[in-house]
């Protein structure tokens, strides 16, 4: 004889194939919504960077015939000029109106200034909260401040002094991140898009077995046989459980898929995401399963309808971004403290992987056995509301 | 045998049941009678389990309901109030669910539902999905459901609600062979005509207590009515007085 539990997890998983909107959201929506939304989000994330490195500067300019050696400078800097109001107060308004990203102004005194030996006053005009202009104006003022120091050189130089004088120090930067620590921090989000995609599998089942099986009055008949409530709950959080499986191997899977149509190598990125870290994505998510599955079937358990579970497990959905905003938030490092909050610990793994990193046995166990004690304890929660007299309503 | 003692119920401030005592007998077929809110679908709950009693016991061939109710649901097969069958799965597939938890399997199974089936007269509809039946239909899937694992104990929750003079007949006749089949049988109905077509046994209820019980013609001698119908309205005026 069959364990009564297997029987009611094939009895939902068979109904719940023949289902349209479960099997919709669990093998459709769920898994391909991610990838999807991601690769093109990606796609145009590079398109417009790449294109931004690309494209000369603009830059306007007024009073060009007062500074030709300047105009020269950035024209030949890569810097395509154009016209620009005579005033200062002229090209504000129209930076301000949008008319025009980025305004130089040349006043007047520049040439005097610059004849007597004394700075030489330039306006640079732009708005910074406008997003998109922030990387011109930095181009922009990076090209005035080389020719400012070009004409520095020149000065000491006709004085008999080396220019390495008034540079007392020399800073370099050194960037270690390697193409695939770059990316991780745009492929974060890809975790919060596979605890969805799981959970998402699970929904209906979780809210069909419990407010569904209420609503439609089948609960009571099925309360009539000779099995405890416990292995009946048991196979309706398995059966969800299977759903959810089935949902993150595909959502893993798209991504897998997906992520190869994405330049990510443009910008100087890898995904890292082949079969392997693809199966160790799967494996570290695994054990958040039985704990969404519990999860959703205690919140459906407290509704009275199917709609009023609906809006709960809905919220459910929410849970796993917490965590995540506030790990990218502080940028936490993985500890073995951190690897005992569920899908927390599943986020800083996929991170880990996604970064081509090794991991290390210890957090695995810790956070795959935090996630699981959790899960039982939800279970059995879960048990405990399926006994209660009030189930029936 | 369903034996009944004492049972009281409360559901928050409202007494569901006072004190209902019967007993229903192996071969007979026993009908709770009452009007809409007299207590009979909570005593027919407690007796299939999904509830407890808060005092008395109720037993089903010596099993208690409250200390046992797994033994209890073993000899039991009870059509609910809501028939409740699984939209999605066939006919046949509700029946099979529900015998395989009873811990039936393969060959036995299978030719319990097939004997169902022509019973039932079902062989049109069987493989249909659920979710397209009649009431009618519906009702007979969900007592071949409850049937499958032959009990010897059967209680019906208002059984004829919904359906039409076919099958009203088509399920008296099934009732009649579970009784001559020695099963016992206990059902619930506010329909005079169709107690009085039926029933060996009558237990009148109103408002959580037991107003009458006995055979049909007891019940017409000492209400001193011909007609049950007429019984049954006199019956519930004097509990309504008292």
């Amino acid at each position: 004889m069959r364990s009564p539990v297997l029987v009611v997890a094939a009895k939902e998983i068979r109904e719940n194939l023949r289902d349209r909107r479960t099997l919709f959201s669990a093998l459709i929506f769920g898994p391909l919504f991610g990838p999807i939304l991601f690769a093109l989000m990606m796609t145009l994330t590079l398109d417009r960077a790449v294109s931004n490195l690309d494209t000369p500067l603009e830059l306007a300019v007024s009073g060009q015939a007062i500074a030709p050696n300047l105009i020269r400078f950035l024209e030949e800097n890569g810097t395509t000029i154009k016209p620009a109001p005579d005033t200062l107060a002229d090209a504000q308004s129209a930076v301000r109106a949008g008319e025009i990203d980025l305004a130089l102004v040349i006043p007047e005194r520049y040439a005097e200034r610059l004849q007597q030996g004394q700075p030489a006053p330039l306006e640079l005009v732009w708005d910074s909260s406008n997003s998109q202009v922030a990387k011109h104006a930095a181009r922009a003022r990076g090209l005035l401040d080389a020719y400012g120091r070009q004409l520095a050189a020149v000065r000491l130089q006709v004085r008999g002094i080396s220019p390495v004088t008034i540079l007392p120090i020399d800073v370099r930067t050194v960037d270690v991140s390697t193409p695939a620590s770059r990316s991780v921090l745009v492929l974060g989000m890809m975790t919060y898009l596979i605890l969805f995609a799981t959970l998402m599998g699970g929904l209906y089942l979780a809210i069909d077995a419990t407010a569904g099986e209420r609503e439609r009055g089948s609960l009571e008949a099925l309360l009539t046989l000779p099995v405890e409530r416990g292995s009946l709950i048991g196979g309706k959080i398995l059966a969800t459980c299977v759903f959810m499986t089935l949902s993150l191997a595909l959502t893993v899977t798209a991504f897998t898929v997906s992520l190869r149509w994405v330049p990510l190598e443009t910008l100087g990125m890898s995904s890292n995401f082949g079969v392997l870290v693809a199966l160790a994505v799967l494996g570290v998510t695994l054990p958040f399963v039985p704990l969404g599955a519990a999860l959703m079937t205690v919140i459906a358990s407290f509704t009275r309808s199917y709609k009023e579970a609906q809006t709960w497990v809905a919220l459910v959905l929410l849970i796993p971004t917490l965590p995540i905003l506030v790990a990218s938030l502080y940028s936490l490092k993985e500890n073995a403290w951190l690897m005992s909050l569920p899908s927390l610990s599943q986020h800083l793994l996929i991170t880990q992987l996604l970064r081509g990193d090794s991991l290390s046995a210890g957090n695995i166990a810790i956070s795959a056995g935090a996630s699981l004690v959790l899960g039982g304890l939800l279970v059995a929660l879960a048990v405990r509301l399926y006994r209660r007299e009030a189930l029936l309503g | 045998m369903i034996e009944v003692r004492q049972l009281a119920k409360r559901f928050g401030q409202v007494a569901a049941l006072r004190d209902i005592s019967f007993a229903a007998r192996d071969g007979r077929v026993t009908g709770l009678l009452g009007p809409n809110g007299a207590g009979k679908s909570t005593c027919l709950r407690i007796l299939y389990t999904a509830i407890q009693a808060d005092s008395g016991s109720a037993t089903i061939d010596g099993h208690d309901c409250t200390l046992e109710p797994l033994a209890v649901r073993r000899c039991l097969g009870v059509l609910p109030h809501a028939t409740g069958l699984y939209p999605n799965l066939t006919a046949r597939e509700n029946v099979r669910y529900y015998g395989e938890l009873h811990g039936l399997a393969g060959e036995p199974l299978e030719r319990g539902i097939e004997a169902l089936v022509a019973r039932l007269d079902l062989a049109d509809i069987a493989d249909r999905p659920a979710h397209g039946l009649s009431q009618g239909q519906r009702i007979k899937v969900a007592l071949a459901r409850a049937l499958v694992h032959n009990p010897r104990n059967v209680i019906l929750d208002e059984p004829t609600n919904g359906l039409d003079v076919m099958a009203i007949r088509t399920l008296r006749d099934l009732i009649r062979g579970l009784r001559d089949e020695g099963c016992c049988v206990l059902l619930s109905s506010h329909v005079m005509q169709e107690i009085g077509a039926l029933c060996d046994d009558l237990v009148i209820i109103g408002k959580g207590r037991v107003v009458l019980q006995g055979s049909p013609d007891e019940v017409r001698t000492a209400t001193g009515c011909d007609n049950l119908e007429e019984a049954f309205v006199q019956l519930s005026q004097t509990e309504q007085v008292a």
